[in-house]
């Protein structure tokens, strides 16, 4: 047993939505988190208790594999629709980030390409590292990797901003014939994929990073 | 799966104070008490354990009320008018709403509906509730039911989203209209600061703070 002793050696488990601290009286057999005979509830809220997650890797992989699939059509199909008397202009992601830099500011088009591009690519990547490096359990970088995954948590969900845009732009510029504004299924698949990516990023077990044959301490 | 009334019969409950956690590597820890403004931090990974809680019960009852009272109003009000030649047109939240709904994205209809206006109210609500019993040292009829809800409903409420996203349509929309800021506009941006005053609050501590013998 090491200075920092894990839950596991110490036969504890934490539950996972109010943090009791309890004695794993199933043994570590039946709350591996596989979902077969995982019978022990939190005392305290009544949640299931597990060791892990459940079906961690799993569960990730497939909800980030069905976010990057929403993601493409989310960037090459327009998002919005610009109608007025004698043109018709329609925006994808990267075209309204353009048109924001050129007319309106650099600072916010800067904010809604971060929000947009840089945080869903960021995902992407951050999750797809996290995953094979601690399929493999590996030790590299452990530190690193745990910091990347609190980051990606807590900017997820900024990559709505796009799609607020667009939703608050539909209701406001409504002038019949004049000027309108309408959304274009582009929007709805970038809405899908946030969503996806940031059940992805919930149903990783950051706990995974740490675990594996060869402990760094 | 045991409900939580059997539960209590010891089946593997700790003395719920001593020990401690990290979610984020299973590193145990012996709690200790903390200063004003310390934040416990976890020496493996670094992700913290605990902070010290600013707020008395009392502050965050009050802070919920505030909220509330400027939800309403960020929600009535309308946020901002464009102007064309004359002609004004201006939305409120439910205006944004159902105008995606009508123009076929019923997707974002529901998810903006959800995340700007479902959830935070039942947030605010749900905590409402816990918090008024809490300031008689209570547990508030359902108060099990609601702490698990409201750790899942934690991450998707977006207000603050919105406001960053209402500025970027300002902005956007300046270049072809003359836009009319409305109050809705103040009320939310009062609404994300009163948010982020919250953001630092880990809810569960009314699990530690009110014991369940009173209940």
């Amino acid at each position: 047993m090491s200075a920092l002793p894990r839950a596991a050696e110490l036969g504890l488990i934490a539950c996972p939505v109010c943090g009791l601290v309890c004695r794993n009286v199933a043994g570590d057999r039946q709350l591996d988190g596989d979902g077969v005979g995982d019978a022990m509830a939190c005392p305290r809220c009544g949640s299931l208790l597990r060791r892990r997650k459940s079906n961690s890797f799993m569960r990730t992989w497939a909800l980030l594999i069905a976010a990057f699939l929403m993601y493409i059509p989310a960037n090459v199909l327009p998002i919005m629709r610009t109608a007025s008397l004698n043109d018709i202009d329609d925006n994808t992601i990267i075209s309204g980030v353009v048109e924001l830099w050129r007319a309106g500011s650099p600072y916010l088009a800067v904010i809604v390409f971060s929000a947009s591009i840089v945080v869903p690519v960021l995902k992407f990547l951050a999750l797809g590292i996290l995953l094979t490096s601690s399929q493999r359990s590996s030790a590299w970088a452990r530190l690193q990797r745990a910091r990347l995954y609190r980051v990606v948590e807590l900017v997820g969900y900024w990559s709505m901003l796009d799609v607020f845009v667009v939703a608050l732009l539909t209701a406001l510029v409504r002038f019949s014939v004049l000027s309108r504004v309408e959304p274009l299924p582009g929007v709805i698949f970038f809405g899908l994929t946030v969503v996806l990516t940031m059940l992805a990023s919930m149903s990783f077990d950051p706990r995974l990073i740490w675990d594996g044959r060869n402990s760094d301490d | 799966m045991v409900p939580p009334e059997q539960g209590i019969g010891r089946t593997g409950m700790t003395s719920p104070n001593t020990l401690l956690i990290c979610e984020h590597c299973d590193t145990v820890y012996r709690r200790r008490p903390l200063g004003r403004g310390e934040v416990a931090r976890c020496a493996r990974c670094h992700a913290e354990l605990e902070r010290h809680h600013l707020l008395s019960v009392n502050a965050m009852l009050a802070l919920i009320l505030t909220a509330l009272i400027v939800f309403v109003q960020a929600n009535m009000w309308p946020i901002v008018t464009l102007g064309l030649s004359g002609q004004f047109s201006g939305t409120t939240l439910w205006g944004v709403i159902i105008a995606m709904w009508r123009e076929h994205a019923q997707v974002v209809s529901v998810l903006v509906a959800a995340t700007l206006f479902f959830f935070p109210l039942m947030k605010m609500l749900m905590l409402g509730w816990l918090l008024v019993f809490a300031r008689g040292g209570r547990r508030a009829p359902g108060f099990v039911r609601l702490m698990v809800i409201l750790h899942y409903l934690g991450p998707w409420t977006m207000s603050e989203v919105f406001v960053l996203g209402a500025l970027v349509a300002i902005v956007k929309a300046h270049v072809y209209f003359d836009v009319i800021a409305n109050p809705g506009i103040y009320a939310y941006a009062a609404l994300t600061f009163l948010i982020t005053i919250f953001a630092g609050v880990d809810l569960r501590q009314l699990w530690d703070d009110i014991p369940e013998a009173g209940a």
